[in-house]
């Protein structure tokens, strides 16, 4: 398949909105590494993690061919500014309590295992060799914050409440999910990207299943915040940039 | 369906040499056991490998391409390996005697997608002790100390043992 260099761009900037969710909210539970309430569960949250950063990895190494100029997947990875980075606001929220770790885990893998099952009927054959590959591995996430949500949501006094809490602190980022960039809408239009509205229905049902499942509220506010798709991201994204990019930047061009 | 005989393309005589290259987290099984080699062709003395990973990030695929290349050094051949993730490695590529192989080591063995549902979310109990041999099992974490198995805990010899995951 050949494409045009303006086609190669929007595409490459397609990935981003894709990929960088799973590197940010990778780098977001690599932090919880050692420190996970207990042990399986410090596993599971750094196991995910890994998965994350391999699809990252998958992505980004094809978005540094699109781009050409010998661009490599660690100039994606560690040499953009906050503005070029296209995560939704979601993925880069605090790991405030586990609570909140298993909240966002949830909102988020809910919506990722819809996205990469459209993805799978994509017109660009590596994006779907990569959903092929990430859905398998996104079931397992699902399932674990799933049961995390209920367990929690149907625990203790306590924890319900900490459950609840979490679920209301993060909800306002849901309606980003389904929020489209330019660039979105043009690859769906070509067949090439997902139009992500087409599920977002679904989407609420499948939460507001578990949380009642879980005897918690669904939340009922209706204001909601985007920005993070666009660029224009909160406060927490340059502590985790700053992070991230530590090492090239201090050593530009190391190698593992 | 036997995917080992149908979508493989490894050359006879690489075969030897590919087995002497293991898993590094479970170094009772080969790269050929675990069915992540899809291609293996020589061409003008230089090998080239097409290499299928487990899970999208595991670590120990950096470690096997590395490995490939230092155990055909030895016979003076150079190693080209391509990362191939389509189509998507399956637990169902993991031959017979590298399941035995993963038994006799201490991993219990991945069960039918079906059943392998029913012990992720505690409802059934199936998964063998390979310890003891007894089903009377239950599971600790749904991750365990690799991306690809689940921490599990024998009832009746009380044994923590992996399981392998299926995934198809």
């Amino acid at each position: 398949m050949s494409l045009t260099s303006e086609d190669s761009h929007l595409r490459g900037n397609y990935i981003l909105t894709i990929a960088d969710n799973s590197l940010i909210l990778a780098q977001r539970l690599g932090e919880l590494c050692g420190h996970g309430p207990i042990l399986e569960t410090d596993i599971a949250l750094t196991n995910i993690s890994l998965d994350l950063l391999g699809q990252t990895r998958s992505y980004y190494q094809y978005a540094a061919k699109l781009a050409g100029e010998g661009k490599t997947e660690d100039d994606i990875a560690f040499l953009r500014i906050e503005r070029e980075y296209k995560n939704c606001l979601l993925v880069e929220q605090p790991n405030t309590h586990f609570g909140y770790v298993i909240a966002r885990q949830f909102l988020f893998d809910v919506y990722h295992f819809m996205l990469l099952e459209k993805l799978q009927n994509s017109a660009d054959e590596t994006l779907v060799a990569i959903a092929n590959k990430g859905i398998k591995e996104v079931s397992y996430h699902k399932r674990f914050s799933g049961d995390w949500v209920k367990r929690l949501g149907d625990g203790t006094e306590e924890s319900n409440q900490k459950m609840q809490e979490a679920i209301n602190d993060l909800w306002r980022f849901t309606d980003e999910l389904f929020y489209m960039t330019d660039a979105e809408k043009a690859m769906a239009k070509d067949g090439a990207g997902v139009d992500v509205s087409t599920f977002k229905e679904k989407y609420y049902e499948e939460v507001s299943e578990v949380l009642k499942e879980a005897t918690l509220t669904v939340p009922e506010n209706k204001y909601f915040t985007k920005g993070g798709k666009e660029g224009v991201h909160t406060e927490h994204m340059g502590y985790i940039l700053a992070e991230l990019q530590y090492m090239q930047r201090t050593f530009p061009n190391m190698q593992w | 369906m036997n995917l080992l005989t149908e979508n493989l393309h490894i050359e006879s005589h690489l075969i030897p040499t590919l087995e002497t290259v293991s898993d590094p987290e479970i170094p009772v099984l080969t790269v050929l056991d675990l069915g992540v080699i899809r291609e293996a062709i020589e061409e003008n003395n230089v090998v080239k490998i097409k290499l299928t990973p487990t899970y999208s990030g595991c670590p120990a695929m950096d470690v096997i391409a590395d490995d490939l290349k230092a155990a055909f050094a030895k016979i003076n051949k150079e190693v080209e390996v391509e990362l191939v993730l389509s189509p998507a490695w399956s637990t169902d590529w993991i031959s017979e005697e590298g399941l035995q192989k993963m038994e006799e080591y201490g991993i219990a063995r991945p069960l039918s997608e079906t059943h392998d549902k029913d012990v992720l979310l505690g409802e059934k109990k199936l998964v063998k002790c390979p310890q003891c041999g007894s089903t009377n099992t239950h599971l600790v974490s749904q991750f365990g100390s690799t991306a690809c198995k689940a921490l599990f805990k024998c009832d009746d010899c009380h044994e923590p043992f992996d399981y392998f995951k299926c995934l198809k």
